[in-house]
């Protein structure tokens, strides 16, 4: 066992205690107990309504995938909602065609979404900002049609159905497919979460964030810009391919006008909402995309879409830097201050 | 040959459209740094508008100008009142309120003057000229685009206003320091992109039918001439966007079935593209560390 900080530094100098944890040990009790909830959180819920949840954790990892891009790199990108496709009809694809199950069409699915992107990526180191997005654009308006175009592959317009998968046996649960995958899409969230962690705290992530502040002062310290650039592109498309083939199992089903240039753009205004360049900000990102159409829907049938914009006004004056990205320093500085640290 | 000369003549009246958005994009983008992803709907709004005052009887080129005054009002104002707010946010931040404003232009028009699409009178006959080369409605388009053009030239290289405004899109804090209220130039720019957009709009409307989700497609082929000319150039603007009508045009007669015509035009805007990355016209820019 490591010996605690404060025992060999004087009093108030050294990591203060609360409770006996130390502020690491807090962090992982909280992580812990929100995970369990999240966990538990079907068993409270109607089917519909776990079934929303599941597409919010979807949605979530997809925006956390934009934010590698976006957020940390600062390449803007309108055409995600084709890579989430790629991801789809991967899983819709191997499940459909070779029988596979679908738990292993995670895997292939990831691999050729992170193939696509960084050739993709690759092309795309000579554009930025607005080129960017225009190319990443034409790509979200062409998939649909492609999608049609190779339909000996992709079913064309009737799409793919899918069985949904139930609880393995030998775990034995007494679970329906709904709250199964809510309780799979869960943990893929959780480890796709502490795999951006792990990529994005480090040197990887300071990289990404050098070469979006000043590019070629971060070329002049010596970072491969290309290399980075194309591995974000890269880490970013597997991420929301993983979303795409996760999204395909849960909703049972592929079609062509599923994956049209308004999911791209909705991962996009997600990721701001939620905090660009915050790893959290993804899962509010999510429930914005899931929830906020829904509830314009119900407050007004006339004009639905123009109560969603007003909505995404609003979040953006409030807070410019997104709910998480806003929100999250002002919190740490209040506990930073009242907290267990007594500082 | 014959059919070859008609196809490249109709592009250029589908080209004079994007090229109009096309440059209403540029002059958002050289004054304020920012793609107005809003711009195909606003100016969707103002032909619903110019629709509206032909319906109770204006006379078109009346119904036209009064329309032109009130898209040019309303840009202002939501420079002023919108996009001012996040003038100094994340780029991320303003072009979300941008996608915000496409999406309550839209919706709004929709609640308004429901989705049912509407025929819009055109000012031009339909005949053939030219040996059947084109349309005079076609001539009439390019003709107006034109004359929008040179307006606007003589605006910007002539009058003290135009001067003010290229200083404060070109180096906003020494234009300050000159005196020249930047923020006010901002809204005029605004004004005007939104003014050539409802231009746009009422040329277009007559072909593809008044509905709100009419400029969709316009806006994202004015976008890809506008990046195709060097989103920083007027001029670029102005050759991209017919450079693209041309090109879709032929494309769609030539190559391939309308089903992948978007995909193949896009295709080959982006090859230009990996070999002039700044555009036709644009030039590159240079960034201090």
């Amino acid at each position: 066992m490591e010996k605690p900080v404060s025992s060999i530094m004087p009093e108030g100098l050294g990591v203060d205690h609360f409770a006996g944890l130390s502020p690491r040990a807090w962090q992982w009790t909280l992580a812990l107990v929100l995970i369990l909830l999240a966990a538990a959180l079907p068993f409270a819920l109607s089917k519909y309504h776990v079934f929303e949840l599941t597409m919010v954790m979807i949605y979530a990892i997809a925006v956390l995938g934009l934010n590698i891009l976006t957020g940390y790199n600062g390449q803007i990108s309108l055409g995600h909602g084709a890579f989430f496709a790629a991801g789809a009809y991967t899983a819709a694809i191997l499940m459909h065609r070779y029988g596979v199950p679908y738990w292993a069409t995670l895997p292939p699915a990831a691999l050729i979404c992170f193939i696509l992107g960084v050739l993709f990526g690759l092309p795309a180191l000579r554009f930025e900002g607005p080129y960017l997005a225009l190319v990443t654009l034409a790509l979200a308006l062409a998939m649909p049609q492609l999608l049609k175009y190779f339909d000996t592959w992709t079913g064309g317009q009737q799409g793919i159905n899918l069985v949904k998968p139930v609880p393995p046996a030998w775990l034995d649960l007494d679970l329906d497919r709904d709250r199964w995958l809510y309780l799979v899409a869960l943990a893929v969230l959780l480890v796709a979460m502490r795999v951006a962690a792990n990529m994005l705290h480090g040197r990887t992530g300071r990289a990404l964030v050098a070469i979006r502040d000043q590019p070629i002062a971060a070329a002049a310290m010596g970072i491969n810009t290309a290399h980075y650039k194309t591995l974000a592109f890269g880490t970013s498309t597997l991420f929301t391919g993983v979303a795409g083939a996760l999204a395909a199992i849960v909703v049972g089903y592929v079609s062509p006008e599923g994956y049209s240039l308004f999911l791209s753009v909705s991962f996009l205004v997600g990721s701001a909402v939620g905090g660009i360049a915050t790893i959290g900000g993804a899962i509010v990102g999510g429930f914005f995309i899931q929830f906020v159409p829904n509830l314009a829907n119900d407050i007004s049938d006339a004009a639905p879409w123009a109560l969603y914009g007003l909505a995404m006004l609003l979040f953006m004056y409030a807070m410019p830097c997104g709910v998480v990205g806003t929100l999250g320093p002002w919190l740490t500085r209040s506990i930073g201050r009242f907290g267990p640290t007594g500082r | 040959m014959h059919q070859f000369l008609q196809q490249i003549f109709s592009g250029l009246a589908a080209g004079s459209i994007y090229a109009s958005v096309a440059l209403a994009l540029v002059m958002i983008y050289r004054a304020t740094d920012l793609v107005n992803f809003a711009q195909g709907e606003m100016a969707m709004f103002s032909t619903y508008i110019a629709w509206t005052l032909v319906n109770v009887g204006l006379p078109f080129w009346a119904a036209f100008l009064i329309t032109l005054v009130v898209s040019f009002l309303g840009g202002m104002a939501i420079e002023r009142v919108i996009i001012r707010p996040v003038e100094n946010a994340p780029v991320l931040a303003a072009v979300v309120v941008t996608i915000a404003l496409l999406l309550i232009f839209n919706s709004t028009a929709g609640w308004i003057y429901t989705y049912t699409v509407q025929d819009f009178p055109s000012p031009f006959p339909d005949r053939p000229v030219l040996g059947a080369l084109i349309t005079t409605r076609d001539l009439g388009v390019i003709a107006v685009t034109l004359l929008m053009l040179v307006i606007l030239f003589v605006f910007f290289r002539f009058t003290a206003t135009g001067l003010a405004m290229r200083a404060a899109a070109q180096n906003p804090e020494s234009a300050r320091l000159c005196g020249i209220p930047v923020g006010r130039m901002l809204a005029i720019g605004w004004g005007l992109a939104a003014a050539i957009g409802a231009t746009a709009g009422i040329m277009v409307a007559p072909v593809l039918f008044l509905d709100p989700n009419m400029m969709g497609g316009v806006l994202i082929y004015a976008f890809a001439g506008a990046l195709l000319g060097g989103i920083t150039s007027p001029v670029g603007a102005v050759v991209g966007g017919l450079i693209v009508g041309v090109t879709e045009n032929l494309v769609g007669t030539y190559l391939i079935a309308s089903q992948l015509k978007l995909t193949v035009a896009f295709a080959l805007i982006i090859l230009v593209l990996v070999f002039k990355p700044n555009g036709l016209f644009g030039s590159a820019v240079v960034r201090r560390v």
